[in-house]
């Protein structure tokens, strides 16, 4: 007897999941990670490939800036179809700000880290806040220096332990501070392990036209998330306190859940899009500035990890604003815009006779 | 040394047995801070307008106000412009420095001076003229604040009438120096000069031999710094993004490029900027921005001296090895912190050819003329952008700040090259894109810019360590590959970068050697190599690095060789033995001065005839 057998047929392939712009989830994943494994700031390139993928930004439009060190490797690990640079040991933000001033309709992200920010590079850290430049600036946050082996960084809390014992006795330099101070428009604080309010925060910075500084505080699982250090896993989970829930709807969909009276705050982002804060525990207003030093101060008293929205100012003018450049990017205008003609010149050597 | 020409005495001029026509240096001693720089370029231009050869330099202290400060002139009929070491018309007004300036001169020399100084005192070989300066200035000046300024004004009509300088002329040129915005400050400017005329009319004998004769020699020509000139050529090159931070003595050359650029490069349609300055918080930070915006895809460039060079070395670095333009100007001056910011030197050429660390070659011009800073700063851009690396360009202080007389600049009628740069069209043909692979043989990869709509531009720079795909790696033979395309690319920049100057005398058996500045000591020195020791030689003027083969060649016809540089160390010379076979090296001799003044032509004269023997 001898019958025959059919195979079942294959099933049908599951539909390939697009995002807005049609595009899949592939080209917005970056190369295979390298940093070690729980790292926090593996989270935090997950949660940027999430977003921009949500968000259906076309990769091409952006470009990864960074600096050096663990934090700087990561823009390898997402949006492989954007153009990157891994530049300068705490020189990111002149690079990010040349690259910008080239072709000012770049979507610019610059990761960074504490090593980075805070030390060798607080000097453009500074001025690129004071001249408002348009880009989204992450900083994992982890208060080590990983890749040579975790020494202390300058936002290392007093008082925190270095795994070898030794105690930090150097007060620390808070980045959402000198944000706030010194002219960044959009400044928060998250943490890694956050996945809901870090990647609300990361799609309303794209929304916000001008400076926004995020301080993700991302753990390091090889030199700082021990017994002792205010930058571990345990740590922050237990001293972390959000300051508003957060929602964001983006400009192309429709609202559809009305605002509760009085507990939340919808505000208009440049782009159209809506944040929305409920307040938790304090009354808090971003727009304040005093109140959000005064809050930061307040939190570092106490030892509690602040997170959400610090602060925000809109509608601020941007360094590129400021520069009044054409709408394209200058540095790909034809020479008929940008060689003056032979009587321009004629004109110049005539007042030199 | 000035050339007499002996003509019958004149009765009328006591003891003035001899004219020295349209051949004479000028130095003017004052105190900085007092406006004498109007009063210096008004005398230098005047003369230039009579069609007399001219160069004019400002010997300047770092200090705002307070400080001596000297301007030199040299006008001569010749066109030898170098500074001139010995002064043949002194103009002291600074009491400070008045007795040192007035004990250093040559027997023969003439002196105007601030009356109460009473420096007749000190010398009985000179020609002095006392002027009472703050009796004449009071009836042209009622307003007492302004007579400090106005004072220095009076020795204009003082030397103009000694040295009979045509009134008209130094009239045009000081309302040209005030232009018309400033039509009533010229007018009290010019009873100053009239002041100085009549006194000198009246009061003084002239007795000293020194007078100017109309020429025809500067017909046409504009005056200009090399720092103008430079703004210049970077605007008629389509720069789009300029960043530095403020350094003596390059400073200027993005101050006048941005008034420039208000002017010429405002979008007509939309009254736009077609460009973006940036003032950066430092040098590191302003090459930074300019390495960013090269990338994105700008003709970018800064602009700084020695120290700001030292900061922006890790940069440069990058660019060399992740293959991005970078126009780098480098107005040279002494030293570093304190040093002598506002003296001159040839002091940067080692260091930029070699700026970073690992193996690191970078190109560098060498503009000797305001006009070749003009025409070298497209030629740079062209580099950086067809050869994707940074490129320098060394002018110096001298060139930089001071005033040169130069034909006017020719239109650059070649379109700016943009090199190797694919676009989404481009990319559509070709079937795979690697951002550091060597299609063409000649070192210079294929790049993309950020922006452009296409899923196969992107790519990911980083430093030394990267494959061809630009993928990171730490892999031997990929870092050897990478670096040996970067020195096939130095290589294929011989061909294009700007061929040396000069001339090869077939009856010379010795070469001389220059870059720069250094152009108008030896052209003059090489004069009188001749007329005082009957020796013949070649020249040939560098004007970039890498060295192209006429140098070589040049090197092969001599016996021997002298590199001219305004160095110590002979940092030229340095580069040549690192690039030639011992047996080359073997006929280079060197000739260097590094004192911080600009190179003058006894100085290597002197030099010259010590080291051959005569």
């Amino acid at each position: 007897m001898s019958t025959t057998i059919t195979p079942p047929p294959p099933p049908p392939a599951p539909p390939k999941k697009l995002n807005r712009i049609g595009l899949e989830v592939l080209p917005y994943r970056g190369a295979k990670t390298t940093l070690c494994a729980g790292c926090g700031h593996n989270s935090i390139s997950e949660r940027i490939v999430e977003v921009f993928y949500e968000l259906g930004i076309e990769p091409w439009k952006v470009a990864k800036m960074s600096g050096i060190g663990c934090s700087s490797k990561t823009p390898a690990y997402f949006l492989s179809q954007s153009h990157g640079f891994n530049s300068v040991h705490g020189r990111a933000p002149s690079v990010a700000t040349g690259a910008l001033l080239a072709n000012k309709n770049l979507i610019s992200v610059l990761v960074t880290g504490d090593g980075d920010t805070a030390s060798i590079g607080i000097g453009q850290f500074m001025h690129m806040l004071r001249r408002n430049v348009p880009l989204v600036y992450v900083i994992e946050n982890n208060g080590v220096y990983g890749l040579t082996k975790g020494q202390f960084s300058a936002t290392a809390d007093r008082g925190s332990k270095q795994k070898s014992g030794v105690i930090n006795e150097m007060p620390p330099i808070d980045c959402c501070l000198m944000g706030i101070e010194l002219g960044a428009t959009l400044v928060a604080r998250s943490f890694s392990g956050d996945k809901k309010q870090l990647s609300t925060i990361l799609k309303t910075c794209l929304s916000h036209k001008g400076l926004s500084l995020v301080d993700v505080i991302s753990p390091c699982v090889t030199f700082n998330d021990h017994v002792g250090s205010t930058k571990s896993y345990a740590y922050v989970k237990d001293h972390e306190v959000a300051l508003q829930d957060l929602n964001y709807v983006p400009y192309y969909e429709e609202i559809s859940v009305e605002i509760e009276e009085g507990e939340t705050k919808d505000v208009t982002l440049h782009d159209g899009s809506h944040l929305r804060l409920k307040k938790l525990s304090r009354d808090y207003d971003p727009t304040n500035k005093m109140q959000a030093v005064q809050a930061l101060h307040d939190a570092e008293g106490k030892g509690e990890v602040l997170t959400g929205i610090l602060y925000m100012e809109q509608g601020r003018e941007t360094l590129i604003d400021m520069l009044g450049v054409v709408d394209d990017a200058l540095g790909t205008l034809p020479a008929s815009k940008v060689k003056p003609g032979p009587e321009a010149l004629e004109a110049v050597m005539e007042e030199l006779r | 040394m000035s050339t007499l020409e002996v003509s019958p005495a004149s009765s009328e001029a006591g003891h003035q047995h001899y004219r020295v026509v349209n051949d004479f240096s000028i130095q003017v001693g004052t105190v900085n801070g007092s406006g004498s720089q109007t009063a210096n370029n008004v005398l230098m231009r005047s003369i230039f307008q009579m069609g007399i050869p001219v160069s004019g330099k400002n010997l300047f202290p770092s200090n705002i106000a307070g400080l001596p400060t000297w301007f030199t002139i040299r006008a001569n009929k010749n066109g030898w412009i170098a500074r001139k070491k010995e002064i043949d018309f002194l103009v002291a007004m600074n009491p400070e420095t008045a007795r040192e300036d007035v004990l250093k001169l040559e027997a023969g020399a003439a002196v105007v001076y601030d009356e109460p100084l009473k420096l007749n005192e000190l010398r009985q070989d000179l020609h002095f003229y006392p002027v009472p300066f703050d009796k004449l200035v009071v009836p042209v000046c009622p307003e007492v604040k302004l007579r400090k300024l106005v004072r220095n004004m009076i020795y204009d009509g003082v030397v103009g009438h000694l040295l009979n300088i045509d009134f008209e002329e130094i009239h045009k040129a000081l309302f040209k120096q005030f232009g018309p915005k400033k039509a009533k400050a010229a007018d009290l400017n010019w009873g100053a000069v009239q002041a100085g005329r009549k006194f000198a009319e009246e009061q003084l004998k002239k007795t000293d031999p020194f007078s100017v004769e109309r020429m025809n020699e500067t017909a046409g020509k504009i005056i200009i710094d090399g720092n103008s000139a430079a703004a210049l050529g970077c605007i008629f090159a389509g720069v789009t993004v300029v960043t530095w931070y403020p350094i003596t003595p390059s400073s200027s050359l993005v101050e006048t490029m941005i008034g420039y650029l208000r002017r010429l490069r405002t979008d007509k349609e939309t009254g736009k900027a077609t460009y973006a300055v940036v003032q950066a918080e430092d040098e590191l930070a302003a090459i930074g921005m300019v390495v960013g915006a090269s990338w994105a895809g700008a003709r970018a460039m800064t602009s700084t001296s020695g120290p700001g060079i030292s900061l922006m070395a890790e940069f440069v670095g990058l660019g060399y090895y992740a293959d991005i333009p970078a126009v780098i100007f480098d107005v040279q001056r002494v030293g570093p912190s304190t040093g002598l910011p506002t003296r001159t030197m040839q002091g940067d050429v080692l260091k930029n050819a070699l700026l970073s660390h690992g193996d690191t070659r970078h190109p560098v011009l060498f503009p000797s003329s305001p006009q070749e800073c003009f025409e070298m700063a497209a030629d740079a851009f062209d580099l950086a952008e067809g050869f994707q690396t940074p490129v320098f360009v060394n002018t110096d202080l001298d060139l930089g700040m001071n005033n040169w007389m130069s034909d006017p600049f020719a239109y650059p009628q070649r379109e700016p090259k943009r090199g190797k740069v694919l676009d989404a069209a481009a990319l559509d043909k070709v079937q795979e894109f690697a951002r550091y692979r060597d299609v063409d043989g000649d070192g210079v990869a294929y790049r993309t810019l950020p922006g452009t709509p296409h899923p196969k531009a992107a790519y990911f720079t980083r430093g030394s360590g990267h494959n061809e795909k630009a993928q990171y790696t730490e892999r031997e033979d990929d870092y050897i590959k990478n670096v040996d395309r970067l020195s096939r690319k130095f290589a294929s920049m011989v061909a294009v970068v700007p061929k040396p100057e000069g001339e090869i005398n077939p009856k010379a058996k010795i070469g001389i050697v220059y870059y720069g500045t250094s152009r108008y000591a030896v052209a003059e020195s090489r004069d009188q190599l001749v007329r005082e020791y009957g020796i013949e030689t070649s020249h040939l003027r560098l004007k970039a690095y890498p060295f192209t083969p006429e140098l070589l060649d040049f090197i092969a016809r001599h016996d021997r060789v002298y590199v001219v540089e305004q160095n110590r160390d002979g940092q030229l010379l340095a580069l040549m033995r690192l690039d030639y076979e011992p047996a080359v090296v073997a006929k280079l001799r060197s000739i260097r001065y590094y004192g911080g003044m600009p190179l003058d032509a006894r100085t290597v004269t002197a030099e010259f005839a010590q080291q051959e023997g005569l």
